[in-house]
């Protein structure tokens, strides 16, 4: 965001990093969303990178996407707006971990 | 039944599955209610408002034990266009009392509360377990579940899919003919955390009051809307947004709340506010055109895992949806195993108990809602047609005259480019829609 995008002179400004540290996530050692780097490098539309509301995928300097899985929402909206067959493997994880709510 | 681990299992402990596992139990049935997360509500956020009202069947004087944060006496909703605002606001101190009417709360701690009624009533809940998928006999019928703990498989005649909006298992027993990204909004909301007294002052409520303000408009152009209610010490602010419009432009969701929270009819009520959770969920909100089959062989679904959703505009509701739906699924599976027949006809009693009820009453009736409030005229046009109509008629301009009300709404409809025939058709489809 440019400078007057931000709300800083309302509300105190926080980073990307900041707002999702506010969420606790349980982080299993596994995976539960695999993502196919060859299938994402073909795609010209990438709808995942603006809708993840976690910000996950990252397009990367080659033509890639980086994805991590430790601070997903499990929500689904990477898999319902991927127009790309098979690019996204998508599970919940572990039972116990992944995304836990409190004040929401 | 020694053969099955349970009369009944229930996949998620939401408030579907909890209800469907409490009517389960209290008909005396055997019931394992199965949660992946490590308590029940820990997967789960809302964009505001439990109408608990459905409950008084299962939990009389549920008011006396629900962990509410604020009763709603204050329901606003709030039409946004560049820098202004028109607000349609009612209040009444009525919604405060016995049996009130709608509650704000803290998803992890009412679903975590509905949980225990059915514990209380004698289901097994089951934490930290993911359900992977469906058992079936020899004849293909459903008839138990896999999960991720070892040796994990658990069997019952009947399993009651309360899995939420993916829904794995209705999908996989193809009780959905298909997946539409445009079915589906993306809930992104932010709890923002403001002194007590604060929150009361701004707000304009006292005790335990509370108040929900629904948004048209505000959404940075992308369909959709938004929400600010009041919970004790904070504030929940979100937007939700119609997956195939938020792909195709370049804002992500929290620059469009961003957006929302900088706009001068809001900004004064959040101002100095942090953050205190971020948090996401997608939201089944087409309504009746995207319901999957109830019902098949040993089978049921409920909640939002059968998009039983309702986003119509003024009204907004789920968890009620999900509460009926799920307490009459549990006692249609109670009736079905009382007769041994768990078949979808033997079960066919929960889609008769379904239409007989608000839950497809009201959908039924708001059918063409959902549609009309996500189309683009009433998304990107009327917003500022509206506010502008309404600048126009409060403003004193002398030493001109007052231009009177049919010249107003035929200049700023023109402004707005919106073509008379669409508007009446807009406002036929809204009148017949709307009941």
């Amino acid at each position: 965001m440019d400078a007057k995008n931000t709300g800083a002179e309302i509300w105190p400004e926080i980073s990307f990093e900041e707002r999702i540290g506010t969420a606790e996530f349980r982080i299993h050692e596994r995976a539960h969303i695999v993502v196919d780097g060859d299938t994402c490098r073909g795609c010209s539309t990438r709808e995942c990178v603006v809708a993840c509301p976690a910000n996950l995928f990252v397009p990367t300097s080659d033509g890639g996407i980086l994805f991590n899985y430790e601070n997903c929402f499990e929500c689904g909206t990477c898999y319902l707006v991927c127009n790309k067959e098979g690019a996204i493997s998508w599970n919940y994880p572990e039972g116990g971990y992944g995304v836990v709510f409190h004040r929401t | 039944m020694s053969r099955f681990d349970a009369d009944a299992i229930v996949v998620g402990a939401g408030p579907a599955g909890s209800c469907a596992a409490l009517a389960l139990a209290r008909a005396g049935k055997n019931v394992i209610l199965v949660e992946r997360g490590p308590f029940a509500g820990a997967k789960n956020m809302y964009g505001g408002v439990v109408y608990p009202r459905i409950l008084d069947e299962l939990v009389p004087n549920w008011w006396e034990t629900a962990p509410v944060q604020r009763w709603v006496v204050r329901r606003s909703t709030m039409i946004l266009a560049d820098d202004n605002a028109f607000t349609i606001d009612y209040r009444t101190p009525s919604w405060g009392r016995p049996p009130y009417n709608g509650a704000t709360a803290y998803r992890p701690d009412f679903d975590h509360w509905l949980s225990q009624q059915a514990v209380a009533a004698g289901a097994t809940l089951v934490t930290s377990t993911t359900v992977t998928g469906l058992l079936r006999d020899p004849a293909g019928r459903v008839n138990g579940v896999r999960t991720d703990r070892p040796d994990g498989d658990l069997t019952a005649p009947v399993v009651i899919a309360c899995d939420g909006v993916n829904s794995f298992l209705a999908k996989e027993a193809g009780l959905y003919t298909a997946t539409d990204a445009a079915n589906f909004t993306v809930g992104v909301k932010e709890t923002l955390a403001l002194p007590r007294s604060v929150i009361e002052e701004r707000f304009g409520v006292r005790d335990d009051h509370g108040v929900d303000i629904e948004i048209l408009g505000g959404t940075s152009g992308v369909n959709g809307g938004g929400f600010i209610y009041t919970n004790l010490e904070t504030v929940s602010l979100g937007v939700v947004l119609k997956l195939p419009k938020l792909t195709a432009q370049s804002k992500r969701p929290e620059e469009i709340i961003a957006g929302l929270k900088r706009h001068p009819a809001i900004a004064p009520l959040i101002e100095g506010a942090t953050v205190q959770e971020y948090s996401a969920h997608v939201i089944p909100e087409a309504g009746l055109s995207m319901m999957p089959t109830m019902v098949t062989d040993g089978m049921l679904v409920a909640g939002d895992a059968a998009a039983l959703c309702l986003a119509a505009g003024i009204w907004l509701e789920g968890v009620n949806f999900a509460m009926a739906s799920g307490m009459y699924a549990g006692r249609a599976a109670a009736a079905a195993i009382d007769n041994d027949d768990v078949t979808a006809k033997g079960l066919a009693g929960y889609t008769k108990l379904l239409e007989e009820s608000f839950v497809l009453a009201d959908h039924r009736k708001l059918k063409d809602i959902p549609g009309l409030v996500l189309s683009d005229r009433v998304q990107s046009k009327y917003p500022g047609f509206v506010t502008s109509v309404i600048e126009r008629l409060f403003r004193v301009d002398n030493p001109n005259p007052k231009p009177g009300l049919r010249r107003i709404v035929r200049e700023e409809r023109k402004r707005a480019g919106i073509r008379v025939r669409d508007l009446l058709r807009d406002g036929w489809k809204g009148m017949r829609g709307f009941g």
